[in-house]
């Protein structure tokens, strides 16, 4: 009975795996119409093939390679500074309301200024050193990692904490088997956000914070001599990496997270 | 309002003594003065209009509400030094999601620091004893509702608690179900002995169950009535046909909507 159903399934089958092609397609077609057209002129957007002709060429001979591994370290780098103190602290204002209530404002505020806009600031602070442009893109993305912890535990199921109290469970035990795992969620969104964050910074700070390595230097200098190739290019490989980095906390979540969404 | 132990099923010592208990939510109070005995070894079925503070009742006893005023001992001993289980309502919320089934029931033991071989005994004897059919390695929102509070009972009873306390444990879950569990738990209950504390808002679930239904009025809260219904276990669906079963019902319902209309 369903033999003659199989052939449409299939189909439809294929067509679902083919849908999330179609978005990419239809910029690339766009793209070239506006060139070839004659639209832009391809002093400032050159045509996609000879783009991405162009990024093909520069990560086979690694000219890229040294600038891509150069914002993923800081990037990384930040991040895990950002997450070593944005988590335990994040758990741990939560677990006191009072806590969290009192010093609300000053992360709700700082977390609401462009952290792009301290940029000056720690210029003064740090200098313009490599460590610069880490210590920035870390300061954005704790506070939104702390932020997303506290709320974690904060909005933890008070059932649960019951059931553990009545089991004979310590406020420590209670912590440690309800309520980070509770959290846990919670943690996640923030640091899925916080890596995408410390990302945006660190190609900031490596335009604007001197530095002579970075895929934001890279897209800079490009525009400066008018490389729009290159520029394109870097963008592009920004725009890689900040996609790989987003997919690979989404698959960290749901292995980890396994329950998220469905308790 | 007191009554004295033995008035409710004989020679039996409280297991639970509340004394002179205060509880009030903002400026009415719900409990004044509030003075029960809960004998040990029976089933308890605490029974009474929507929102006269039943659950408050049990969750100040099992230790997770405070109160102003007042004494609750466990055979002169305090919750310190009691061993209680509790099942919530909501079993989805009360289980613990990042743990398999298997490992939510263990989890009290490794909590009291049993060793290892003894908590598979323990978990074995009970998994045994529930006649469990399904997959126990599953995470909680793997399995179905009933299933779910089934896991949610297991874990209140392995450690083998003095009082087993219950908040409308089968208000979520179909007939099937609920019927399945009442069985199980009746034999629990005959086997350990085990004291059980029932919140129910189903009278036929309480008389059923219950050796003692606590009848409890409107707010302030007060003891309507303590009615005993000592027809012997097991229980089955024929009991609930028996003129025995229909009088006590028949009485606690009269008690109860004079209770509601006062
Ligand atoms: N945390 C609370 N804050 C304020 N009022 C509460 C709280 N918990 C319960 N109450 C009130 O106390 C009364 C008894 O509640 P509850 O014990 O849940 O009733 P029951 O279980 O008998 O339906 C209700 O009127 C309820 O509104
Ligand atoms: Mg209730």
């Amino acid at each position: 009975m369903t033999s003659y159903l199989a052939p449409i399934a299939r189909r439809l089958g294929s067509r679902r795996l083919w849908l999330p092609f179609i978005g990419p397609a239809l910029l690339i077609a766009a793209w070239s119409l506006l060139v070839e057209s004659g639209t832009i002129s391809p002093i400032l957007l050159p045509g996609p093939v000879s783009t991405l002709k162009h990024l093909w060429s520069v990560t086979v001979s690694g000219a890229v390679a040294g600038d891509f591994l150069m914002t993923l370290s800081r990037t990384v780098q930040a991040f895990l500074i950002a997450t070593v103190i944005g988590v335990p602290l994040g758990v741990a204002l939560g677990a006191s309301e009072s806590l969290y209530r009192s010093v609300e404002f000053v992360i709700d505020f700082f977390r609401s200024t462009p952290s792009s806009a301290l940029i000056p600031l720690f210029m003064l602070i740090f200098g313009i050193s490599d460590f610069n442009k880490i210590a920035i893109s870390a300061f954005a993305a704790v506070l939104v990692i702390l932020f997303n912890s506290a709320y974690g535990v904060m909005n933890a199921k008070r059932t649960r904490v019951m059931a553990a109290t009545v089991m004979g469970a310590t406020r420590f035990q209670v912590f440690r088997d309800v309520l980070l795992w509770e959290s846990l969620p919670q943690t996640f969104v923030g640091l899925r956000s916080g890596i995408s964050l410390a990302l945006v910074i660190v190609v900031v700070a490596e335009m604007f914070i001197g530095s002579d390595s970075g895929l934001g230097q890279r897209i800079i200098n490009a525009q400066q001599i008018m490389n729009v190739r290159e520029m394109y290019g870097s963008i592009l490989a920004a725009g890689v990496l900040g996609y790989v980095l987003n997919l690979l906390f989404l698959i960290l979540d749901k292995k980890v997270v396994h329950w998220s969404g469905r308790a | 309002m007191t009554r004295p132990p033995q008035a409710s099923g004989g020679r039996t010592w409280p297991a639970i003594t509340i004394r002179g208990l205060c509880k009030s939510f903002g400026p009415a109070p719900l409990y004044r003065d509030f003075d029960l005995d809960i004998p040990r070894n029976k089933i308890i079925a605490v029974f009474g209009p929507n929102g006269c503070g039943k659950s408050t009742l049990i969750n100040m006893i099992a230790g997770l509400m405070p109160y102003e005023r007042g004494e609750i001992l466990f055979d002169g001993k305090t919750l310190k030094d009691t061993k209680v289980g509790y099942v919530f309502q909501n079993y989805r919320d009360a289980l613990f999601p990042w743990k398999r089934a298997i490992d939510n029931i263990r989890y009290p033991l490794a909590l009291a620091g049993m060793a290892r071989a003894e908590i598979a005994a323990r978990v074995d004897r009970i998994v045994a004893a529930f006649d469990v059919r399904f997959d126990l390695a599953r995470y909680p929102y793997e399995l179905s509702g009933g299933q779910q509070q089934l896991v949610s009972i297991m874990r209140a009873l392995v450690p083998e608690p003095e009082v087993l306390f219950l908040d409308e444990p089968f208000s979520a879950l179909d007939y099937e179900m609920t019927l399945f569990i009442r069985e199980k738990l009746q034999q629990v209950f005959m086997e350990t002995g085990t004291t059980m504390v029932l919140v129910s808002h189903d009278l036929e679930e309480a008389v059923f169950l219950a050796d003692i239904v606590l009848l409890l009025t409107k707010r302030p809260t007060q003891i309507a009535e303590i009615i005993d219904f000592t027809v012997p276990r097991p229980r089955t669906v024929a009991t609930l046909s028996t003129p025995a079963f229909v009088a006590t019902k028949a009485h606690t319902l009269d008690v109860f909507q004079r209770e509601v209309r006062k």
